[in-house]
């Protein structure tokens, strides 16, 4: 017999209440193996205006490319007190952060290898359904023969591509609309 | 192997004008069509460790009890092809039977109630099997456009086996005579889909002098079974 996936509906103005208990912002705490990353960035909507209420939510593989599901059969090392699930709830100014572990490589389609990559599910009030998106690494040579990069058009690429800032954070923001519109997938 | 795309209609648009505040937050570039790599097939793995045993039971969280209807609501988790999801976190949260939030931003003249939060956590059991004991939410207005009123209604959200099952959602109640003037409700053109949104009154899970039952079972999206069964 054949069901059909229950329909979406919107996150609405109030998350907080049901997802504030489960913010993590830090995947991976001290002696987890890999290279320490800080990722940074800021919603913004058609007009630019910062948006204030979004749930985003990351999943990654750990450094060796492995991922902490049931449903990654590679012979890889799990490491475990690395879950690579992070959930960030944007501040007045739009502002979400990450502390983690860059991920490695993972396999793509018909024998491909994939570039480090942190899928990114975003949620707010006026999205009926959730954005799915992808952050990789700026300057990773991989980037160059990633299967997914290689679908999106090249001049909306940067928009994946998480850029390193004087700080030493790597910054990634998200416009939802217009002008360097970010990539979103049908999923 | 992938799990299946939407059946038309099922799943509604980013772009909805009559919910207003999609106009501004929906994408206008074309989605780019994702194959399901290893890294949309997995998901993060949650179980009773993460919770505390009574984070179902949304009126024992403070001193005294909530004012309003106490309900229990209760359902099974499965996929497309009728498989129940095990293991699944189920977090919900709702406004209190006046229909006001416990959150800041909302500012409807309606009291909050000291013993509610309006939050609760479970996890499926074997059979994909869930319950909360709540109380019923109250409808609220919101400035949508005119006069607009928002029907009772509790979020969900779940996670399932893959990143790609990972759904929020909103369950309404039976009758409520607000649920066709509802943007959010009626953003979904299948109407049967709609309608799989409206809780059952549930005569088995209703406690007697106690608390009434309502059944919400949920569809996460199912594998292709094979390619010949392909939907679109």
């Amino acid at each position: 017999m054949s069901l059909r996936a229950t329909t979406s509906q919107t996150i609405g103005p109030y998350l907080r209440i049901g997802l504030e208990w489960m913010v993590i912002e830090d995947l991976a705490p001290q002696g987890v193996p890999g290279e320490r990353v800080r990722i940074e960035g800021r919603i913004v909507d058609a007009d630019g205006k910062p948006v204030n209420d979004a749930a985003v939510e990351i999943w990654q593989a750990n450094s060796h490319g492995k991922y902490a599901s049931p449903e990654d059969a590679q012979s890889k090392p799990l490491d475990s007190v690395f879950r690579g699930y992070g959930r960030s709830l944007t501040d007045d100014a739009g502002n979400f952060r990450f502390r983690t572990i860059k991920p490695g490589r993972v396999p793509g389609p018909q024998g491909s290898t994939q570039a480090p990559h942190v899928t990114v599910t975003i949620f707010m009030r006026g999205l009926l359904k959730q954005l799915q998106t992808r952050i990789y690494f700026a300057d990773d040579p991989a980037n160059a023969e990633d299967p997914v990069l290689a679908l999106v058009p090249v001049e909306r690429r940067p928009t994946l591509i998480a850029k390193k800032r004087a700080d030493g954070a790597l910054e990634w923001n998200v416009v939802l609309q217009g002008r360097n519109e970010t990539v979103f997938f049908d999923f | 192997m992938s799990y299946r795309r939407p059946y038309r209609g099922t799943q509604p648009d980013y772009l909805f004008p009559p919910y207003a505040s999609t106009v501004k937050r929906a994408p206008s570039q074309p989605l780019v069509v994702l194959p399901h790599t290893l890294s949309e097939l997995t998901a993060p793995v949650f179980g009773y460790s993460d919770i505390k045993p009574d984070d179902n039971d949304l009126t024992r969280q403070h001193k005294g009890e909530p004012l309003g209807e106490r309900i229990v609501v209760s359902g099974r988790v499965l996929d497309e092809n009728s498989r129940p999801l095990e293991g699944l976190l189920i977090e919900i949260w709702q406004a209190n039977a006046a229909g006001r939030y416990n959150h800041r931003v909302d500012q409807h003249d309606a009291p909050l109630d000291p013993h509610f939060t309006g939050a609760g956590r479970a996890i499926t059991n074997g059979e994909g099997r869930y319950r909360f004991v709540t109380i019923r939410p109250g409808e609220y207005p919101w400035r949508n456009h005119y006069n607009a009123w928002r029907p009772a209604h509790i979020h969900f959200s779940l996670f399932g086996p893959a990143i790609v099952t990972r759904l929020i959602t909103q369950m309404y109640f039976p009758g409520d005579p607000l649920l066709e003037y509802d943007p959010m409700f009626t953003c979904v053109p299948d109407e049967k889909a709609r309608n799989r949104l409206i809780s059952l009154f549930d005569w088995e899970t209703t406690i007697p002098e106690h608390a009434l039952g309502y059944r919400f079972d949920i569809v996460l999206r199912g594998r292709e079974a094979t390619p010949m069964e392909r939907p679109r």
